[in-house]
C-alpha cells in the first residue's frame, strides 16, 4: 500500500566479511526473509518479514547474522510507546482483533523473583543429595481422610482413590495437536515416558499413533470436546476437564484454519480450513453442580480408575472456585496463571486478564486448608514456570506439582518469537507444514526434554537438601521455607510468607 | 587333497584379477603366469598418459613390486605360450618348456590389426599404439618438429593424439569412417568431440584412407597428400584367440566364455579383451574390451578355478575417455528409443528399449553417470523409477523411498 | 564398520553437510577463508528440496566396483575406507562411470576425482558432514 505505517520491528545484520553465501538462512526461513542474488553472488534480506525467531542465526555456519531491534524508532514516549502506536495502526488497517501467541510478555510483577528460599545451617543440618536418598516422587490424586487398617495391622490400600505417580513433580502441560506439531507431541510423549511423568494432549485429541504412549498421557476434555470419544477417554492415565486457561481466561481455545491439516482435522474430528474456536463455557456446565455431574460421568465411563483433573485459569475469585471444584468430586485441580502460553489468543485478553499464579496458588491452598478440604484434591500449578527455583517455590507455597509448557517448547528450540498463530514456526514446533515439522526430530527433541527435566530434578534435590528436606512431600505447603523481599504487607499476607529478616 | 596347479597366460588386468580371485579361495596352490611382455603387470590404458607426463612407468605398475612373491606366483616374464595341450593339460612355451596345469586362464588380450596398406614397408618410423614398448618407441621417435600421421580415429588413435600433442609438431588423423569414435558415438556427439579436438590443432581427414605410402608421404584415396615423419597405425585390434582355438575352445568373435568365465573346455577359463561374453544391454555376444570388465572376468575366473563360486552376469560395453578436458562417458547399446538433450559443451543421450535403459552417451556433463550404468546393468524396469527425473540428470531421487533407504540407509 | 547413513525423513535440504565437508577438506582452519567467494566442492551431495531431500556420499562398499575399475590403480580400500591416491589418478573418470551411487565426482581442477573418505584424510576427526547436520539426517554408525 502507498503509506507504510508498519515500522519493521527487527533489523537483519549480516556481516559481509563472514557470510559465505551458503544460503542456509534462505532455505531455513519460512518467512522468506533471506534471498540469494545470483548476479552478485551475495545474500539479501527483507527485514519487514523477520519475526526474530533466530533460526537463521542458529544455523549460520560462520555466525554472520544478528537480529537486532530496529533502531528506527518513533519519538520516545513512556506512555504512547512504539508498540502501542503500532497496534493502533494495525487495527486501523485491518479492523480485526489483535491475535498473539505464547504468554503475557508485559512487565507485571514477577512474584517468583521476590521470594527467597531457606537453607539449613547449624541448628538444622542440610542433607547432601549425592549421599542421601532424596525423594522427588509424588502422587497426585484425592488423599484419604484417615488411615484404614486391615485386621493384621497393615495399612488398607484397597479403597485408595486413583493416583498418578510422578517420579518428578513436573508434568508437561496441555498443548494441542494443531497448535503444535506431530513431532512436538512425539517428543513430549517419549520424554514423559522416559522421565516417569505425564504429558497432556491439550484440546486437540490424541493422535492414533500416540496411543502407545497412553500410560503417560493426560487426555483433555475442553469446551469444544474436540477429539473426545470413548477410546480417547479410556486411553488416558487421567482425564482433564479444561474450564479455562491462564492465557485467555473466560474464552475458549483458538486454532487458526491454516493450521488444520487432514491429520489435525481427523484427530480433532472437525472440518478442515476454518478456524476452530472452542466455545467460552462448556455449554453443559453452567454451575458447580453441572461440573460435578460431568466429573462423575467421566468417572462412570472409565470405571473410577482414573483421576479427574479440572483445569481453571487464575482469576479474581479463584479460591472460591477451587473450593467448589474440590467439593465436586474432582481429584486434582490445575490452576493456570496469567503468564500461561497459548498458540493463539486475543492480545488484550492475554495481556490483561487473569492473575499471577503465585498469588492464586497461595490463596487456593490457604482456602482449602481453612475449609479442611485440602486433601480432597492435589494441586498442579502452571503459567510461566521458568526454572527449578520456581518449582521449589511453587511447592513450598502449596502446589503438589507444576505443569510446564513454555519451558518445554523452549527446550525443543522455541525462541519465543511469539508468532505461532501464523503457522510458520521455523523450529517445527507450532506449525503443521510438513517441511517445517520435519525440523523437529523427536529423537533429538525428546532427549532435550529429558535433559531439561532431569537437570531441574537435580537442582530441586540440591535446594531441598540445602533446606534440610529430603522429600517433595515435606516441602509441600511449607511456607516457612520462603521469605519475601520487596513485597507489601498485603502481598506477604496473601502469599502467607514472612518478609526476609523476620 | 592335491594342490591345484594354476597357469595364467597373460599378465595384465585379467591376470591380476585372476590371481586375486584364486588367492581369495586357495592360498596354497601354485600359480604360474606366462607373460609375453617382459614387465610386471602394468596398465595398458595408461600408455598415452605416460607420453604426456601424467604418469610414470613406475606408477603404471598395477601392483607393488612384491605382489607376485607375496601371492605365491611364479611370473615367467618375456616368455610366449605357443600351444595348449588339452589332453596332457600343459602349456608349451616358445623355449620348449612345458608347464602343467590343473586350471588354465587364457588372458592373452588383443594385438594391433595392421591392414595391408600399399607401400607400408617403405615407412621407416611406423608404430602401433597398444603396449608400453609401443609407447616408449613412439616417444623416442618424436621431436618437436615431428609431423605425425595417425591412421584411425577411434579410441586408441585419439588417445595417442592427445598423449603426444605437446611433444610433436603437427598431428593429422585419417579414418575411413565419416566421423570420429564411430564405435561409441553418434554423429552429433562425435561432431562435438571432433570440434573440441580440432581446437587443439589436430587435423582430421575423415571418410578417407591411405591408397599408397611413400617413405614420408601418404597418398589418400581422395587425392590429398599428407607429409609425415612418424606414422601410427591405430586402425583396430584383433583378439588373440589362437591358443584357445588350438586347445579346442569354442571361439566366436572372441574366445567364448559364460558368466563364470569358463570356456567350452573344462578346466580352461578365459578373460579380458580376448573373450566374447553376453552384453546384457543388447543380449548379443560381444567382446567387451574395457578394463573393469577384464578385471571382473579375471577375478570371476580365479574364484571358480579355485573351487569357489562366482559369476559376472551383467557385463556391458562402456567407456570413460577424455580428450583435452572434454570427457565422454558411454555405456550399453544404442538400439532403441532415444532422448537427447544438448547445451553448449554438453550432450546427453539416453536410449530406452522394452521398458529399460539400454544405453547412454554423456559428453561434457558426466557427473554421476554410474547411476545410468547401474540401471543398464541391473536391467531395472523403468516403470519402477521416475524416468522423467533421470532424463534430466542421473539422480537417486528417481528411485522409490524404499530403494533409497536400501542404498543409503542400510535398510535390507 | 561405521559408515555415514542417511535418515531421509529428517533431512531438511539445508546443505550444511556440503559446506562443512568442503571446509573440512579445504586445508584451512577458518571457514570464511576457506569458502568465501568460491564455488564449493564437497564430497557429499544433497539431492532434492525442502519436501524430500537426502545427502549422497560414498558407501564404502564391501566389494567396491570403483577399486576394480580404476585403470591407474589409484583407488584402494584400507581399514574399510575406500581411498583415492590423487597422485596416481589420471582423471579418466572410469570410476564415475561405474559408481552406482554417483558418489565419485571430478576434482575442482577437472582432472583427478574426489569422494568421501570419512574424513580420514583431513584434520576433522569424525565426519564433518555428520557433525554439521542440525537434525540427525545423517549419522555415523554401524548398521
Amino acid at each position: 500500500m502507498a503509506i507504510r505505517y508498519d515500522i519493521p520491528e527487527y533489523e537483519v545484520l549480516r556481516d559481509p566479511q563472514r557470510c559465505i553465501a551458503c544460503r542456509v538462512c534462505e532455505r531455513q526461513c519460512a518467512n522468506e526473509v533471506h534471498s540469494y542474488d545470483p548476479d552478485t553472488g551475495t545474500m539479501k534480506s527483507d527485514e519487514t518479514k523477520c519475526v526474530d525467531c533466530h533460526r537463521c542465526v542458529s544455523l549460520c555456519p560462520t555466525h554472520a547474522l544478528k537480529i537486532v531491534r530496529n533502531p528506527d524508532t518513533l519519538r520516545r514516549n513512556a506512555y504512547w510507546t512504539g508498540d502501542t502506536i503500532g497496534e493502533i495502526y494495525r487495527q486501523a488497517e485491518t479492523g480485526g482483533m489483535l491475535l498473539s501467541s505464547m504468554g503475557n510478555p508485559r512487565p507485571y510483577p514477577v512474584y517468583w523473583d521476590k521470594m527467597l528460599i531457606n537453607a539449613s545451617q547449624v541448628t538444622n543440618p542440610s542433607i547432601d543429595p549425592l549421599r542421601e536418598p532424596m525423594e522427588t516422587r509424588t502422587f497426585l490424586g484425592k488423599k484419604p481422610d484417615r488411615i484404614e487398617r486391615n485386621p493384621d495391622g497393615s495399612i488398607d490400600l484397597s479403597n485408595l482413590p486413583p493416583q498418578l505417580e510422578l517420579q518428578v513433580p513436573i508434568l508437561f502441560s496441555a498443548m494441542s495437536y494443531g497448535s503444535i506439531s506431530y513431532n512436538a507431541h512425539e517428543s513430549l510423549a517419549r520424554a514423559a515416558k522416559e522421565l516417569g511423568t505425564y504429558w497432556n494432549t491439550g484440546e486437540g485429541g490424541l493422535h492414533e499413533d500416540f496411543y502407545k504412549y497412553a500410560p503417560n498421557v493426560i487426555v483433555q476434555v475442553a469446551s469444544g470436546r474436540f477429539g473426545v470419544h470413548k477410546k480417547y477417554l479410556e486411553a488416558g492415565a487421567a482425564i482433564e476437564i479444561k474450564i479455562g486457561q491462564g492465557a485467555k481466561p473466560g474464552i475458549g481455545g483458538h486454532l487458526p484454519g491454516a493450521k488444520i491439516t487432514d491429520d489435525v482435522s481427523r484427530t480433532r474430528m472437525i472440518p478442515k480450513g476454518t478456524d476452530a474456536i472452542s466455545p467460552a463455557p462448556h455449554h453443559d456446565i453452567y454451575s458447580i453442580e453441572d461440573l460435578r455431574q460431568l466429573v462423575y460421568s467421566l468417572k462412570e465411563a472409565t470405571e473410577y480408575k482414573k483421576p479427574v483433573i479440572v483445569k481453571i485459569a487464575a482469576v479474581h475469585n479463584v479460591a472460591a472456585i477451587a473450593s467448589g471444584i474440590a467439593r465436586s468430586g474432582a481429584d486434582i485441580i490445575a490452576i493456570d496463571g496469567f503468564r500461561g502460553g497459548t498458540g493463539a489468543a486475543p492480545t488484550r485478553i492475554r495481556d490483561n486478564v487473569g492473575i499471577p499464579i503465585e498469588l492464586a496458588l497461595a490463596a487456593v491452598d490457604e482456602r482449602l486448608r481453612q475449609e479442611r478440604i485440602r486433601n480432597n484434591v492435589s494441586l498442579i500449578v502452571a503459567g510461566g514456570i521458568r526454572n527449578s527455583a520456581d518449582v521449589v517455590k511453587a511447592i513450598a507455597l502449596g502446589a503438589d506439582a507444576v505443569y510446564i509448557a513454555t519451558a518445554a517448547l523452549v527446550a525443543l528450540g522455541c525462541h519465543l518469537c511469539r508468532t505461532c498463530q501464523t503457522g510458520k514456526c521455523n523450529w517445527g514446533i507450532a506449525t503443521q507444514r510438513p517441511d517445517l515439522v520435519k525440523r523437529l526430530n523427536p529423537d533429538i527433541g525428546s532427549k532435550r526434554l529429558v535433559n531439561l527435566v532431569s537437570a531441574w530434578q537435580h537442582e530441586i534435590m540440591e535446594m531441598m537438601g540445602g533446606m534440610g528436606i529430603n522429600s517433595v512431600e515435606a516441602l509441600r505447603g511449607n511456607r516457612l521455607m520462603l521469605r519475601g523481599v520487596g513485597l507489601t504487607e498485603k502481598e506477604l499476607e496473601i502469599l502467607g510468607i514472612k518478609h526476609a529478616g523476620e | 587333497m592335491k594342490k591345484l596347479d594354476y597357469v595364467i597366460v597373460g599378465n595384465s588386468t585379467a591376470a591380476v584379477g585372476c590371481i586375486e580371485g584364486i588367492r581369495s579361495v586357495d592360498k596354497a596352490g601354485p600359480v604360474t603366469v606366462v607373460s609375453r611382455e617382459p614387465y610386471p603387470a602394468y596398465s595398458r590404458p595408461l600408455i598415452s598418459y605416460l607420453l604426456c607426463g601424467e604418469t610414470t612407468e613406475e606408477k603404471m605398475r598395477m601392483r607393488p613390486a612384491d605382489f607376485y612373491e607375496k601371492n605365491g606366483v611364479n611370473a615367467l616374464l618375456g616368455k610366449r605360450a605357443v600351444r595348449v595341450d588339452p589332453g596332457r593339460k600343459a602349456v608349451l612355451l616358445d623355449g620348449g618348456e612345458s608347464i602343467p596345469f590343473d586350471r588354465l586362464l587364457i588372458a592373452t588380450g588383443s594385438r594391433p590389426f595392421v591392414p595391408p596398406m600399399s607401400g607400408l614397408e617403405r615407412v621407416e618410423r611406423k608404430f602401433s599404439f597398444l603396449t608400453l614398448d609401443d609407447a616408449k618407441a613412439l616417444g623416442a621417435a618424436l621431436t618437436p618438429e615431428s609431423r605425425v600421421l595417425i591412421v584411425g580415429a577411434g579410441l586408441i588413435g585419439l588417445k595417442c593424439a592427445e598423449g603426444i600433442r605437446d611433444r610433436a609438431g603437427t598431428i593429422t588423423v585419417v579414418d575411413l569412417a565419416d566421423r570420429i569414435l564411430p564405435s561409441i558415438l553418434d554423429p552429433r556427439g562425435s561432431a562435438m568431440v571432433r570440434r573440441h579436438i580440432e581446437s587443439r590443432g589436430i587435423r582430421f581427414l575423415l571418410g578417407d584412407s591411405v591408397a599408397e605410402f611413400e617413405k614420408d608421404r601418404a597418398h589418400l584415396k581422395s587425392g590429398k597428400t599428407v607429409g609425415f615423419d612418424v606414422l601410427v597405425v591405430a586402425v583396430g585390434v584383433r583378439p588373440n584367440t589362437d591358443l584357445a582355438a588350438g586347445a579346442g575352445c569354442a571361439v566366436g568373435r572372441g574366445i567364448a566364455i559364460d558368466e563364470r568365465s569358463a570356456t567350452s573346455v573344462p578346466g580352461i577359463y578365459a578373460a579380458g579383451d580376448c573373450c566374447e561374453c553376453t552384453d546384457v544391454s543388447s543380449g548379443q555376444r560381444r567382446i567387451l574390451a574395457i578394463l573393469p570388465n577384464a578385471r571382473l572376468q579375471g577375478e570371476t575366473a580365479g574364484v571358480n578355478m579355485a573351487g569357489g563360486e562366482k559369476s559376472f552376469a551383467n557385463a556391458v560395453p562402456m567407456n570413460a575417455i577424455g580428450f583435452f578436458g572434454l570427457h565422454v562417458l558411454t555405456a550399453g547399446s544404442y538400439d532403441g528409443e532415444a532422448w537427447v538433450e544438448t547445451a553448449p559443451g554438453v550432450y546427453r543421450k539416453l536410449v530406452v528399449r522394452d521398458n529399460r535403459l539400454v544405453g547412454f552417451i554423456l559428453i561434457g556433463e558426466i557427473a554421476r553417470a554410474g547411476i545410468y550404468t547401474s540401471l543398464i546393468r541391473e536391467r531395472t524396469p523403468l516403470d519402477s523409477v521416475d524416468f522423467e527425473l533421470l532424463k534430466h540428470k542421473p539422480q537417486l531421487m528417481a528411485f522409490s523411498a524404499q530403494r533409497r533407504a536400501e542404498k543409503l540407509g542400510g535398510a535390507k | 564398520m561405521k559408515r555415514v547413513y542417511v535418515n531421509e525423513r529428517w533431512c531438511l535440504g539445508c546443505h550444511l553437510c556440503e559446506y562443512n565437508c568442503a571446509f573440512a577438506n579445504s586445508g584451512e582452519t577458518d571457514m570464511v577463508k576457506a569458502l568465501q567467494g568460491a564455488e564449493i566442492h564437497p564430497r557429499i551431495q544433497v539431492e532434492g528440496d525442502n519436501k524430500i531431500s537426502f545427502a549422497v556420499s560414498c558407501r564404502h562398499c564391501d566389494d567396491p566396483i570403483c577399486v576394480k575399475s580404476c585403470i591407474a590403480g589409484a583407488i584402494s580400500k584400507r581399514d574399510g575406507v575406500v581411498r583415492i591416491d590423487r597422485d596416481r589418478c589420471v582423471g579418466c573418470f572410469t570410476c564415475i562411470l561405474v559408481c552406482p551411487y554417483g558418489a565419485v565426482l571430478p576434482s575442482p581442477d577437472g582432472h583427478a576425482v574426489r569422494k568421501c573418505e570419512l574424513c580420514t584424510d583431513n584434520a576433522s576427526g569424525e565426519p564433518a558432514c555428520v557433525r554439521g547436520c542440525p537434525n540427525g539426517a545423517i549419522v555415523f554408525e554401524e548398521r
